[in-house]
């Protein structure tokens, strides 16, 4: 079985235009292959974030992670940027779905495409994954651990950010999320909601709560990892992209 | 958690970072993820720069006693009354 893949940096078309830096993994075997768009955590495009996209392109699938702090902090080290793009305020919402389409456009413009794209994000970027999935056509979104999809930030937060599960009726895709029973936000009475709210409008998902695990346990290189839920996440995301994203 | 709550200060100092001294405009201070303390969460401040670029920054990541003992010295340590004029001022 040939199983070389590729991963790299590229320039990529983002919200309106702009170029921006992004990562990309992809397998080197012509596909047809579905793919998925990593949103990476606040904490950054870091390292931890890039191995996530190669393991993405070693399961098959093309993967990109567009670096959303780049318009903020161009070149900068991960930490740098993602305290550069916090004291301005963040990554406005409209901004992350126009870059999040062109991270998609990117990957069904490869020839080894089959046209199908999921998304896939972190901690912020599970709100974000939410709101892509909702805003865009995308055929699955993965949502883990996700503050504020239910509950809006404190009106008394400069970082403010409303609710998004408002726009759940526009939700385009299979939707899973995976969190955390110790986690705070978002906790599990907001994701006990939020699947309230999905089955009420019939959309098709799946959530998972681990017990034992708290917010971040996916990041294998912060005290927040858990292996028992990361393993067993691991498991139903590839179940999920393997039925929503073959050809 | 992802607390996305940050609260910035105006303030007028310097600070030193990787390419040495440097005029801090700002400081970010957020309980959140800590990027090197092994800890889920810590206090965060980031002195910061912005008119010279991201890695104008002096970062320090502290544990919630360690903030609270550390904003107890700084108080302790300013003059209680009739602070002096702001640098520059």
């Amino acid at each position: 079985m040939y199983d070389a893949v590729m991963a790299e940096t590229v320039t990529m078309t983002g919200d309106g235009g702009a170029a921006i830096e992004a990562y990309l993994a992809r397998p080197l075997d012509r596909g047809p292959r579905g793919a998925v768009v990593v949103i990476h955590h606040m904490p950054g495009y870091d390292e931890s974030t890039k191995e996530i996209v190669r393991r993405f392109a070693v399961l098959g699938y093309n993967a990109c992670m567009p670096n959303l702090y780049h318009r903020e902090a161009p070149g900068a080290s991960p930490d740098d940027a993602a305290a550069a793009a916090r004291a301005a305020g963040g990554v406005p919402d409209d901004r992350l779905v126009g870059d999040v389409a062109g991270a998609a456009a990117l990957l069904r413009g490869l020839a080894s495409s089959n046209g199908r794209v999921g998304v896939i994000g972190y901690c912020s970027g599970g709100r974000q994954s939410f709101l892509a999935a909702c805003r865009l056509k995308l055929d699955a979104a993965v949502d883990c651990y996700g503050a504020f999809v239910v509950n809006s930030t404190p009106p008394e937060s400069p970082f403010a950010r409303p609710a998004v599960v408002g726009l759940a009726p526009q939700l385009s895709c299979p939707l899973l999320g995976l969190f955390g029973a110790e986690d705070q936000h978002p906790s599990p009475a907001e994701t006990d909601e939020l699947g309230r709210i999905l089955t009420e409008l019939g959309k098709v998902h799946e959530l998972h709560t681990y017990e034992g695990a708290g917010h971040a346990f996916f990041t294998v290189d912060r005290p927040a990892y858990r292996p028992e839920a990361a393993v067993d996440g691991w498991r139903r995301i590839v179940d999920f992209f393997g039925r929503h994203l073959a050809a | 958690m992802c607390t996305y709550q940050t609260v910035r200060v105006a303030l007028e100092g310097s600070g030193k970072g990787q390419g040495g001294w440097f005029p801090v405009s700002v400081a970010s201070v957020y309980f959140d993820h800590s990027v090197h303390t092994p800890a889920d969460h810590t206090l965060n401040v980031d002195f910061l720069n912005p008119a010279q670029g991201p890695a104008a920054r002096v970062a320090v990541e502290l544990s919630a006693r360690g903030a609270r003992q550390l904003a107890e010295a700084i108080l302790a340590a300013l003059p209680a009354a009739d602070p002096p004029a702001e640098p520059g001022a």
